[in-house]
Formats: C-alpha cells, structure tokens, sequence
C-alpha cells in the first residue's frame, strides 16, 4: 500500500515540479501521437470515402481488410515497420530506424485502418437518397463529396479520437522502431515500460498518470467541438 | 389553342436492373408550366422514371431531350441537373440550420452572398418558415422539415421540379396545408412540375395531366378528367377509384344506347357497342344513389337495381356501401342518409345510376389498339 501512496505522492511532485525531462517525454508524445494521426487522417478519411461511395468488384475483400486493420496488433507493426528501415530493408538508406520518424510512420499505420473503417461505416450511413439529393441540387462530385464529409462530421470526430487514443497508448511499436532512447524518442508510453522494469513505480506513476490525463484532455476538447457545435 | 410547348421528352427509354426491365417507355413528353402527376401502385417504376429523368440513375437506355437538347451529346448531364430541383419523400436535410438548408442549392452555385440571403428569406417566407431560419435541422417537425426541403428545391429557381411522393409521410392536415402551397408556387411560379404519387386525390388536385403507371410502363396519360373518368383498361380503373368494374356482353341496340347482360341482369349504358360484343362496365361509387323501397318513379335513371346490402364501411366522410343486385354494386352515401335510411347490412335497397355514368371499356378495341 505504501507503493502507491508515496508513488502518487512523487507523482504529483514530479508533475508540478515541471521536471524538464517528463515535459521533453510528455511533448515528444504528442507531437509524435499527433503528427501520426494527422496522417491517418489524410489517408483514412480520403480513402475511406471513396470506398464507401464507390462500387467495385472485390469491394468487400477491401472492406473486410480494412476492418481487420483495425485491430492490428502494434508489434506485428513495429517488427514490419523494423524489417523495412533496418540498415538493409527495402527503405534503410532512409536511414530513420530509432528516430521520432520512425515512430511515428508506425503508429501512423496502426491508426490509418481504425480512421478509414470509421470514416467508411460514417460515410455508408449516410442515408442512401442523399447522394442524389446533393446531386440534384446542382453539386459537382467533389462538392458533393465534401458536404457528405461534413454531414458524417460527428463520426469522423470519433474516428479521430479513435486513431489518437491508439497511438498514444501503444507501446510495443515504438519501442521496437524508435528504441526507448533517453532524450530523443522516448515517450511516455516507451519510458513507463522502462521505469516500471527497473522498479521505479513513483516515476512510472507519475508517466501513466500524465499518459491519463493527456488522453483525457484531446479527447475532452474533441468532444466539446463533437457536442457543442451543433444550432440550437 | 396552341399546343403546348414541350420543356422534357423522353424517346425509349429503357431501364434493366438485374437483367428485369423495370422501366419501359416508348415515348413522353412534359408540357412547360404544366403538371404531371405520375400515379400507380408501389413498384410500378414512378420513382425509377423519375430519377431516369433527372439523371440521377446510374445506367439507362435511350434519349431524355431537355429544350431540344440532346443530355449526353453536347449538353452534359451536369449542365443538365443545375437546371433542376428534386424532393424525395425524406426531406433528407443536411446537418445545419434551416436557413443555410434552404442556401445549399445557392451555394453550391457560388450566388454572392446577399443574393443568397434575399433569395433565401423570399423563400422561407412562401413555405412559412421564417420564424424557424435559425433552427437545427434536425429540430423540425415532419411538415416543417418537408416545408424546408420544397423552399430548398424552389430556392434555385428550377425550371423543372421533380417531386418523389413528397407527403407521404405527412399527417393529413399538413399535408393538405402545405399541398395547398405548392400549388401555389407551382402555378406562381410556372415551374414544372413532375410528382409521383400513389394518392389519387393529390393527382387530381395538382396535376393538369395524369400519368398512370404500372409494371414499369405508361398505361395511360390524360388529363384528370379523362383518367378519373375514362379509364382504358381494369387495372386503371380499379387504381382510380372506380369501385364497381362488371364485365359483360352486348345483347341489344337501342337509340343512342345499349344494352349489356351482366349476371342475367340488363344494364343500359350509352356509346357504340355492337351486339355480342364483350366490355366492361365502370360505375364510381358517387354516381349510384340508393333508396328504401322498390319504386320505379324515385329515380329518373335508367338502371334500377333492387339488392341487399352486404357491408357498411366507413370511408372518409362517407360510407361505401356493398350491394348485391345480382351482380356486385358499390355507392357512397353520407352519414346523414345512412341514419336517415337506418341502414343495415341484410337490408333490401333500391339503387340506380344513370346510362351515361357508366364508363365502358370495349375489349375489342382494346385488343386492336395494344396490338
């Protein structure tokens, strides 16, 4: 019990202390969790739509793919992510194996397929006349497709916290692609790991718990812009 | 009078879905300014041949020529459908207020800003819903949605307005309110209009021609009177309202007049029918009267029919009245007669209609004029 109690207690030391390595881990994180959503975003929603709005042959092989992207395990990620930047791998005179690059190319494609199976299931809800109810009124097909994006708008903002909740939890991706490198691309997730193995709880307490309350606040400020903006 | 001029032709046009063909029509043409009701049961293709004709459908055959235009050669469908409005029956509205419901057809064609706020305010005051501008959408009630979704369609100022069964889903008060003010604007604003419907009685109050659809085909195309009135085959007539439909055959010419043995009894109706031909007797419940007693001298008309009622059904403001007089016979009568009478199903009543309320429909010519 004295564990946790006097954890909690260097915790919240270490919060309010402001302590310049937690702030550099905390930072790293959401730039990294951050920039890797932004790009599934563009890819998931983009994609997304143009599944849901189009008729093919293999269509549902597509979406059942995408469905299972979506629950991608992060190491099978990593080590894939690993093999391609490795110093021989197809794309290892990128050299970026163990930089926040790499971390955040593999967290952008565990958060792709969670954005694009959203976006597709929110676009497909749409009710099926208003495609040609945007048409009629004289849209061309890229207006079209945007007013549809901003009708689904409440389920993309879903998707959104989807993906970010992710890859700010994920741990085993970045720690295979980005190393745990002290000062460079470690993150929160990656430095609780490590703290809590070599027995500092106070500290890894006080990660998990800035880990907690970062989520808590992207989410919080998604679901005010979810909520509120909508006319009375 | 001059003919009117065509605005919408349709030459072959040929809709298949799954191999089954579920739109077929030869040949049509929508008057400008006028209203074309297109009526017939559910799956009869009224909505199929609407979007065809608004080019909504992914793939047909044949030609839709607009003002003479060719859609497809050198006048895009593009071009086409900017000249257009639709209503579905969903008032399908977007996520946002009223007002910027009512602009989406504007913005979508850049108009400037004030031209849109003008034109925007004009018609949320003609369907009577500029209290509700700043409103969600998605906070209207059915009518007050419906209403947003028309002044939406009316706000780009189309020259034709395509209207998919826009009150179905309406209760009967406000649909009949805001019926009224479409016909209002129609006839303002001379838009044409093409409205499918399955109510009889909103065709007849819109429409200047009827289009009663079946199977995917054109059965018959007239105005009101003509449909409602000379029905040209059973189906349409059943579909109109026509209650009783007897068939039979000719036995004798009078002057002017024939006689026709439907079930042993004779039936004398008016037109050219030759004896031993077969036709088919159209009478509307409203143009048979009933009576108590068996007395010839109550009604000036030649078919006088004693029989017995069967059932009572309450309609609307009326109840319809199933007779058997040998051959099965429907009226409609008040309620004020109905107690008057005390009618009761197994009673005896008299019931007359006159020779020229029974629309005939000669099976021979029918047969010639199909084939």
């Amino acid at each position: 019990m004295d564990i946790i109690i006097e954890g909690i207690k260097q915790a919240f030391i270490l919060l309010f202390s402001l302590d310049p390595e937690v702030l550099g881990i905390t930072w790293l994180s959401l730039k990294v969790s951050g920039t890797a959503t932004l790009i599934s975003l563009l890819f998931g929603v983009s994609v997304g739509t143009v599944v849901a709005l189009t008729q093919f042959p293999g269509r549902r092989i597509v979406v059942s793919l995408i469905n299972t992207g979506m629950g991608l395990p992060p190491v099978v990620v990593g080590l894939f992510v690993t093999i391609f930047l490795w110093r021989n791998g197809p794309l290892g005179f990128m050299e970026i194996l163990y930089t926040p690059a790499a971390i955040i190319i593999a967290q952008a494609v565990i958060a792709t397929p969670i954005v694009m199976g959203i976006s597709l299931a929110a676009i497909q809800n749409l009710p099926a006349n208003l495609r040609l109810q945007i048409l009629a009124l004289g849209a061309t097909r890229l207006q079209m497709v945007w007013i549809l994006v901003k009708e689904a708008r409440l389920p993309l903002l879903a998707a959104i916290m989807a993906g970010f909740g992710g890859v700010i939890s994920e741990v085993g991706a970045s720690i295979m692609v980005g190393g745990n490198i002290k000062g460079y691309t470690r993150v929160l997730t990656t430095a609780t790991v490590m703290e809590t193995s070599k027995g500092n709880f106070d500290i890894a307490m006080a990660l998990g718990i800035i880990l907690l309350l970062l989520a808590f606040f992207v989410n919080a400020v998604l679901t005010h812009i979810q909520q509120t903006e909508r006319p009375r | 009078m001059r003919p009117d001029k065509i605005i919408l032709e349709v030459k072959n046009l040929q809709v298949k879905r799954g191999g089954v063909s579920v739109l077929d029509i030869s040949c049509l043409g929508v008057p400008e300014g006028k209203v074309l009701c297109l009526i017939g049961p559910n799956g009869a293709g009224k909505s199929s041949l609407l979007l065809a004709l608004s080019c909504l459908l992914k793939s047909f055959q044949g030609e839709i020529i607009f003002r003479g235009k060719r859609i497809g050669s050198n006048y895009t469908v593009f071009e086409y459908r900017r000249n257009l409005a639709m209503v579905f029956q969903e008032p399908l509205l977007f996520d946002t207020t009223v007002f910027e419901n009512v602009a989406a057809g504007l913005k979508i064609r850049s108009v400037k800003q004030d031209e849109v706020k003008r034109v925007v305010e004009e018609y949320l005051e003609r369907f009577g819903i500029g209290h509700l501008a700043n409103r969600s959408a998605r906070k209207l009630s059915g009518g007050e949605a419906q209403r947003t979704s028309l002044a939406r369609a009316f706000a780009i100022r189309p020259e034709i307005i395509f209207l998919d069964e826009p009150f179905s889903s309406l209760d009967p008060p406000t649909r009949e309110s805001l019926m009224g003010d479409l016909e209002l604007i129609l006839r303002e604003t001379k838009t044409t209009g093409i409205m499918a419907t399955h109510d009889q009685m909103e065709a007849l109050r819109l429409s200047d021609q009827i289009a009663v659809m079946n199977e995917g085909k054109i059965v018959q195309i007239g105005s009101p009177v003509e449909v409602m009135n000379h029905p040209v085959d059973e189906f349409i007539a059943s579909f109109v309202g026509t209650e009783t439909i007897l068939a039979g055959r000719v036995i004798r010419r009078n002057a002017g007049t024939f006689s026709v043995s439907v079930a042993g009894r004779d039936i004398e109706a008016v037109g050219g029918a030759m004896p031993g031909e077969s036709v088919i007797l159209c009478i509307r419940p409203e143009n048979v009267t009933v009576a108590t007693g068996s007395s010839k001298e109550i009604s000036s008309a030649r078919n006088v029919f004693s029989g017995v009622v069967k059932k009572i059904i309450p309609s609307g403001a009326f109840y319809k009245v199933e007779l058997d007089c040998g051959f099965p016979l429907v009226a409609y009568v008040t309620n004020h007669a109905r107690e008057d009478l005390f009618m009761h199903e197994g009673m005896d009543l008299t019931a007359s209609f006159k020779a020229t309320a029974i629309h005939v429909i000669r099976k021979k010519l029918l047969t010639s004029s199909n084939g």
